[in-house]
């Protein structure tokens, strides 16, 4: 597979995955490691202050060492929040700028509010923020968050954590034929197949958390999500057979026994 | 002197600093963030801030999230 490049770095693996719902830490460790991603999400929250002070933090168990860490702006509805969010995880990350800005508009269906998405990637960018965006599949959008700068866009398959799968397949067609950045798709996957088709349709990416985390074995369905990118990466390279109305014998039928029948 | 820590009502000493609250809290995770009354405050200025009355103190750290 050739390498993803994100913000000047080369990624082997195609698939991103959350942090979020895990039964502990330890799990959280053992399914990252199994779906082999280099780049992982994070929310940024308030410390839950009274924990046990030997308790390990999630960054001790994800090491920003060995992995990308891409802070989230889960759970702001506005530009304003988004952007204090962008700075403290800046900030708790020793100056990096890299993130996932999500603006939400609904709390049922988690839809992106694209006008403050807009607003705060324009001033995140000037501010020399390199933006991963979380939209919707609408192609003229995902266009404009190309054009003002953003490094990667990520539109949805489905609502996160609904495991619904692609549900538009020609608008994620279209935004992969237009884009000149790379096209992640980010919430939505309910399973192993849904990532290879994602890929196969020529998506530079996966993103997902809840698939992986609500299995009902997390550490295995991590196995499955990253033979799935792999599968679907290389079978879009490999270029796909052109689908025919009739069978098409795959034996000869030159020196058939009984081809006076 | 009362300060918020977290949204919740704190007593803490005066001439106190960011690494004393730290410290009272028993934290020691390196990867975090401080806001004091909603402006970051670089990790450059945790020993030479001075907490202030009613100050609003937020401690922010990154935990699992998609």
């Amino acid at each position: 597979m050739s390498k993803l490049v994100l913000d000047n770095k080369s990624y082997d693996s195609r698939l991103i995955v959350g942090t979020g719902k895990y039964k502990d830490l330890d799990e959280t460790k053992l399914a990252i490691e199994a779906t082999g991603a280099e780049m992982v999400t994070v929310a940024i929250r308030r410390m839950n202050i009274g924990q046990d002070k030997n308790k390990l933090n999630l960054l001790d168990f994800i090491s920003p060492e060995k992995y990308t860490i891409l802070p989230n702006t889960a759970g702001c509805y506005t530009a304003e929040d988004a952007i204090r969010t962008c700075n403290l995880a800046a900030e708790i990350l020793g100056g990096k700028k890299l993130v996932k800005l999500e603006v939400l508009g609904d709390k049922k269906t988690l839809y992106p509010n694209l006008t403050e998405t807009l607003k705060a990637a324009e001033i995140l960018i000037k501010d020399d923020f390199k933006i991963m965006v979380y939209t919707t599949d609408d192609p003229l959008i995902a266009k404009e968050l190309e054009n003002i700068g953003c490094i990667s866009v990520m539109p949805l398959a489905a609502p996160i954590g609904s495991g619904l799968g692609i549900q538009n397949k020609y608008n994620i067609l279209s935004i992969v034929e237009n884009a000149n950045v790379p096209i992640i798709v980010d919430a939505g996957v309910g399973t192993a197949s849904d990532a290879t088709i994602v890929m196969e349709m020529g998506c530079d990416g996966v993103l997902m958390n809840t698939a992986i985390a609500c299995a009902d074995n997390p550490v295995l369905m991590a196995s499955a999500m990253k033979k799935a990118v792999e599968a679907g990466y290389e079978a879009f390279h490999a270029g796909r057979i052109i689908k025919k109305k009739y069978a098409s014998a795959s034996s000869p039928t030159r020196g058939n026994l009984f081809d006076n029948k | 002197m009362n300060i918020f820590v977290n949204q919740k009502k704190t007593v803490a000493s005066k001439e106190s600093t960011i690494i004393n609250i730290l410290e009272n809290l028993d934290i020691e995770n390196k990867y975090l963030a401080v806001e004091i009354n909603e402006a970051i405050l670089p990790k450059s200025e945790y020993d030479k801030y001075i907490i202030q009355e009613n100050d609003k103190i937020e401690i922010i750290n990154a935990i699992g999230g998609g």
